[in-house]
């Protein structure tokens, strides 16, 4: 089951929570998407708005959510606790999804994990072992906040985080010379000829 | 090899631009209204005529899907909801279509709801496709701004508006039934069917599932024609397919390409050839970590497409093919896939709960040998009592990788406890 359990003990107390005004937008555009009524439809999308002011989801920010949404509480905890992507403890600054599922494994994830676990210190950076990213044919792939950073290996992980040390962002995707998820060396289809 | 006039996406890798500009370029939106004017019942039947089946896994003919849905709207509303919750591992083609083609499925979801007589349709994209999912929504602002989705899209009179949904990370939204729940609020667990989503689904009205694939060349089917999507391919496995490739290739990429192209020749024209070359091939799962691994042996003659698949008792599935060479340990390969459907399992069905946990843990003891031969036949025996068992195909999508591994790499396995059997001994 893909369950979260955050020990309460090393969970920060936080007093309160609310939206500031540009987010409570955002969480009004979302309402909006559904039929009157069915507003608990918004509860992924809005604790991901709380997640993003926050950094991370405290108790009092999923009952600030289900006050919104005219939810129980324990219904916007299932979801919470449900979804892999919440996080239910404050994490670094980056967070390291790591993808270690067959496909990756088969092309060298364990080197990956190997330099990201080495560079965790749940400051800069936090790591998580995560499923399938569904960028497979760009393995080994590790999400980093909201970018994919593709055809990893060891040495190349090494240089993104160093970056991200030096506070640059570098570029998302392929790591490797290549378009997206075109063969390397240039596409066998569509060149135009 | 299919040619390019014949490919759908023809900006699969993003060389070009995805707004709705470059879209409308390379053909996307082009009188949308003439193909409207076929009506529902005319698209229907030509969604049928063409022979497409549903391109995210099991391969259900999707004209007859969306002629599923009642012919007339009562009391409740009609949807559409697309699943963009790209999971299953070795896939990452609606990747590209989200991010590099976005329009084609925008331009689907109007077509498909108006045969459906839906004036709604949800997209529920995978909650890490945070960046595909800005594209689609830049796609949907731009396509209502241009008044082709909105009260009159494409001038046809017929209101319809799109929405994206994201998700938060979990594989089991990927199930229809787990979709619906999840976009309604609640936790991904699969429903009970019937009642099938065509009677009720979202909110408890009409719905129909479809994949983005399967949405986003209907477009394109209906503006080229029925024949001409029924003339690629073979009977009853019809028209292009997109093909991920993944594993040990020289070149792993995404391709679209004919259905039924023999394996061999997708994995040497598109992807580089097997690491090492074609006789260091060891196994290759064919269609997505569910469905059963193929050995060299098969895999040296197989066609791509359903019902050759099927044949060989595995399956098309999504047509993610992970190529593994002969350095591969292959248990430990099937067992990441145990674990993957262990953490997976919604929790729901207790021999799924149950036995993707043990099944791993299972597994993890055949990697090292740590086990008795007859414990091979026991694990045999739980896979079979695990599948057919629960709500959904989860407990089926567990049990058939390790059904495959047993069936085909047996002699290895009980190596593996022979081997560790014999080091204990000299010790």
């Amino acid at each position: 089951m893909a369950m979260i359990t955050a020990d309460p003990t090393d969970v920060p107390q936080v007093a309160s929570f609310a939206f500031t005004p540009e987010y409570m937008a955002k969480v009004n555009e979302l309402i909006a998407n559904y039929p009157p009524g069915r507003q608990a439809s918004a509860v992924i999308g809005v604790l991901d708005l709380a997640q993003r002011q926050q950094g991370w989801l405290p108790r009092v920010a999923m009952n600030e959510v289900a006050r919104i949404l005219d939810m129980a509480p324990i219904r916007v905890y299932e979801i919470a606790t449900f979804y892999t992507m919440f996080q239910l403890k404050p994490k670094g600054r980056y967070l390291l999804q790591v993808c270690t599922t067959t496909p990756c494994w088969l092309r060298g994830s364990e080197a990956v994990m190997k330099a990201c676990l080495e560079a965790a210190d749940g400051t800069t950076f936090s790591v998580q072992e995560v499923e399938c990213l569904g960028g497979c044919v760009n393995a080994p792939v590790v999400q980093i906040n909201d970018d994919f950073y593709e055809d990893l290996d060891e040495a190349s992980m090494k240089k993104v985080l160093d970056a991200f040390r030096r506070g640059e962002v570098p570029r998302p995707g392929p790591q490797v010379d290549r378009q997206t998820s075109a063969p390397i060396g240039g596409p066998t289809t569509l060149k135009g000829e | 090899m299919l040619a390019d006039k014949d490919r759908i996406f023809t900006n699969l890798y993003g060389f070009h631009d995805w707004r709705l500009a470059g879209a409308r370029a390379r053909g996307a939106w082009d009188n949308t209204k003439a193909i409207l004017d076929k009506g529902p019942e005319g698209i229907v039947d030509e969604m049928k005529k063409s022979g497409l089946r549903g391109r995210g896994g099991a391969g259900f003919p999707t004209g007859m899907k969306w002629s599923f849905m009642p012919k007339e709207v009562k009391d409740r509303p009609h949807y559409l909801v697309v699943n963009a919750d790209e999971s299953e591992p070795g896939t990452c083609k609606d990747r590209d279509i989200l991010r590099h083609d976005p329009h084609l499925l925008v331009e689907g979801c109007l077509i498909a709801g108006f045969a459906m007589r839906a004036h709604a349709a949800y997209i529920y994209v995978r909650g890490e496709f945070y960046n595909e999912a800005q594209h689609l929504i830049e796609a949907v602002r731009e396509a209502r701004e241009a008044g082709l989705l909105g009260d009159n899209a494409c001038g046809s009179g017929w209101k319809f508006e799109v929405y994206v949904h994201r998700g938060a990370g979990a594989y089991i939204c990927g199930e229809e039934t787990a979709l619906l729940e999840s976009l309604e609020g609640k936790k991904g667990m699969p429903r009970l069917k019937p009642p099938f989503p065509a009677g009720a689904g979202l909110y408890g009205c009409p719905s129909t599932v479809n994949n983005v694939e399967s949405i986003a060349v209907a477009p394109t089917i209906l503006r080229r024609g029925a024949a001409w999507f029924a003339g690629l391919g073979r009977p009853n496995n019809t028209g292009t397919k997109l093909f991920c490739i993944s594993g040990h290739v020289n070149r792993p990429c995404n391709v679209e390409e004919e259905m039924g192209i023999p394996l061999k020749e997708l994995i040497e024209k598109h992807a580089g050839g097997v690491r090492g070359g074609w006789d260091n091939l060891l196994a290759v799962i064919p269609g997505g970590a569910s469905v059963p691994l193929l050995p060299k042996s098969i895999c040296d003659g197989i066609l791509m497409d359903f019902d050759s698949l099927k044949n060989e008792g595995t399956g098309l599935g999504t047509a993610a093919v992970i190529v593994m060479d002969k350095s591969t340990d292959v248990v430990k390969a099937i067992a990441r896939l145990s674990y993957f459907y262990k953490h997976e399992s919604c929790g729901q069905c207790t021999p799924c709960r149950e036995g993707t946990g043990w099944m791993w843990r299972v597994m993890e003891r055949m990697v090292v040998g740590n086990a008795r031969i007859e414990e091979i036949d026991a694990l045999h025996d739980v896979t079979k009592q695990v599948e057919g068992h629960t709500i959904c195909a989860l407990g089926d999508a567990a049990a058939w990788p390790i059904q495959g591994l047993i069936k085909h790499f047996r002699p290895e396995m009980e190596r593996r406890i022979r081997a560790r059997i014999e080091k204990l001994a000299a010790e």
